[in-house]
């Protein structure tokens, strides 16, 4: 009997929420505020289905809702997507180490 | 694009997000991490590029839509104040949402370009997912608006309840799994709508009843659902990229969520339920206690404190980031060095109104993070430090948690302040904390309330430190 490839999907997503979980724990407290920001940065890989959507039958046949919702969608996650990694990238600069004291 | 070779790529993308968070768990690492994140972000947008049929036209299409969204968020990056941090991730954590139920709803009109079948008539397995990605996607939605306005101010943070409140939102969780079940047999428009409406609406009823404080607490379980809204279109959409993240997301947001209950002693479904700080007894026993003498003082006293003392602990809470006197604080604090006190501080976990906001704040003020102490790391040393400096922290500080079983905050993790010397306050007034209790440590002898603005306090001690 074959496997559904749902089971297979599956598998992939119960382990990741495994890694997710001990990768997660060994995170710093002190960088929790940027633990977020960049989850939800890389949350916005959903732009890979708003590109289907928007690409979705554009074949000279006119724009579908489709379209315009894709189109909508992108914009939105590349909101997220520079917006969430840039303010991760300028948080993580602050994070700065004691100086030597002979300055 | 072969379909094998993409899903391999998709699952690079996967990995170097995977990498992305393993760097966070030191702030060295951490940088190098992002640009894993930056780089898996990019191939998984080249990946789907390629595999879609496109014509030269569509792609300025997409260049326009990304453009768009790069320069607002790229803005919106350098713009922010670092304060402001909770209703920037709450407002980006709704996009998320939006974006997710956009997809969800482009994919039910027409399935044929995501290989789900026809419309209205959408693979069973593929249906299921699609309303369940598309429900927790409003609900993201709704709750991250409705926790932003709160966190902007636009919106009262006290609690919003009304009798039934949770009756109502039990028949509309009943409704939503009845209407992703009712899919499977009726695929209408009116259906999947209603679905949509009904997550919306209890996105918004889940969050109002949550008060402010409890925020970080929100934006970690909204960070999380954001987190399941993807993993849910996903399975939709069959692609690995986005389950790993979704899952990645999700159990990250969970963890922090976790974190942060504990931090406050409370159960998760305690804080969900709302309505906490508004209890009519904790008032009364504010209004008796009122009475005891505290003492007062200003700002040459704390600094002549501090100048004498050996060893200072700085506790910030939410009040420091109100004001913003984070910067005025690394000053006060480099005085002291001169005068050879040694200073670090003290952070409570759910200090602010995010995790990990103080330590942000601080590192925005130049403080290094090797002089930042998490509670349970510094909580020992208080018995031997000479001056606590508590500005804008009240309720994680209150020995009450430790003493008085019938206290709301009763069991909470505290930091240990009162084994001080002696502790200074700066407060605006004699006001309870958000949890509505009254501090017991005001009335303590070697406490010295500073009645004053945290920024300006801060500022005035400087000038009396030279």
């Amino acid at each position: 009997m074959e496997i559904d490839p749902f089971v297979f999907r599956l598998s992939i997503f119960i382990l990741s929420i495994f890694i997710g979980y001990f990768v997660v724990w060994s995170v710093t407290p002190s960088l929790h505020t940027p633990l977020m920001s960049v989850t939800n940065a890389i949350s916005s890989v959903i732009i890979v289905g708003a590109i289907i959507a928007s690409f979705s039958s554009l074949d000279g046949s006119g724009i579908s809702v489709s379209n315009i919702l894709g189109f909508i969608a992108i914009t939105l996650a590349a909101i997220n997507i520079f917006g969430g990694f840039l303010v991760t990238q300028r948080m993580l600069q602050m994070y700065k180490k004691k100086k030597k004291k002979d300055k | 694009m072969s379909a094998n070779l993409s899903s391999i790529l998709f699952l690079i993308t996967g990995i170097l997000f995977i990498l992305a968070l393993r760097g966070l768990s030191s702030p060295e690492t951490s940088r190098t991490g992002n640009y894993f994140g930056i780089t898996g972000m990019v191939l998984a947008i080249v990946v789907s590029i390629l595999s879609v049929d496109i014509f030269f036209t569509n792609l300025i299409y997409f260049l326009i839509a990304l453009s768009i969204g790069g320069v607002i968020g790229g803005i919106i990056a350098f713009k922010i104040p670092m304060t402001a941090m909770p209703q920037l991730i709450a407002g980006f954590h709704s996009l998320v949402g939006m974006a997710a139920v956009l997809v969800a709803v482009s994919a039910y009109y027409n399935p044929e370009s995501f290989g789900l079948g026809a419309f209205q008539a959408i693979k069973t397995a593929s249906i299921i997912e699609m309303g369940i990605g598309v429900s927790i996607g409003a609900i993201t939605f709704t709750g991250s608006i409705i926790a932003f306005l709160k966190l902007q101010g636009l919106m009262s943070g006290s609690p919003i309840t009304f009798p039934g409140q949770h009756y109502l939102n039990a028949l509309l969780g009943a409704l939503i799994i009845f209407l992703i079940g009712y899919l499977i047999s009726n695929q209408s428009t009116q259906i999947f709508w209603t679905l949509i409406m009904a997550s919306f609406l209890i996105g918004f009823l889940i969050i109002i009843p949550i008060g402010g404080a409890d925020m970080p607490v929100v934006i970690s379980m909204l960070n999380s659902y954001s987190g399941w809204a993807a993993a849910g279109i996903g399975f939709t959409l069959e692609n690995i990229a986005l389950i790993i993240t979704g899952a990645l997301v999700g159990s990250s947001g969970a963890i922090l969520s976790y974190i942060m209950c504990k931090a406050m002693n409370r159960s998760f479904l305690n804080v969900i339920l709302g309505g906490f700080g508004t209890d009519s007894s904790s008032t009364n026993i504010k209004e008796k206690k009122d009475q005891k003498p505290v003492k007062s003082g200003n700002a040459e006293d704390a600094a002549f404190l501090m100048k004498n003392a050996s060893s200072v602990v700085i506790v910030p809470g939410y009040g420091m980031a109100v004001a913003q006197a984070q910067h005025a604080l690394r000053e006060m604090v480099d005085r002291l060095k001169k005068n050879d006190v040694k200073v670090s501080y003290a952070i409570h976990p759910v200090a602010g109104r995010m995790p990990g906001h103080m330590n942000v704040l601080l590192a925005e003020a130049n403080v290094p993070y090797d002089e930042v102490f998490e509670l349970d790391d510094i909580n020992n040393d208080f018995s031997n430090t000479d001056v606590a400096y508590v500005i804008g922290a009240n309720d994680v500080t209150n020995p009450v948690a430790k003493t008085d079983p019938k206290s709301p905050i009763f069991g909470m993790p505290v930091l240990d302040v009162e084994k001080c010397k002696s502790v200074l306050f700066v407060k605006r007034g004699m006001s309870p904390g958000y949890a509505g209790v009254d501090n017991e440590l005001f009335y303590r002898d070697n406490t010295l309330m500073l009645f004053a603005d945290a920024k300006k306090m801060t500022e005035d001690i400087i000038k009396n430190l030279n």
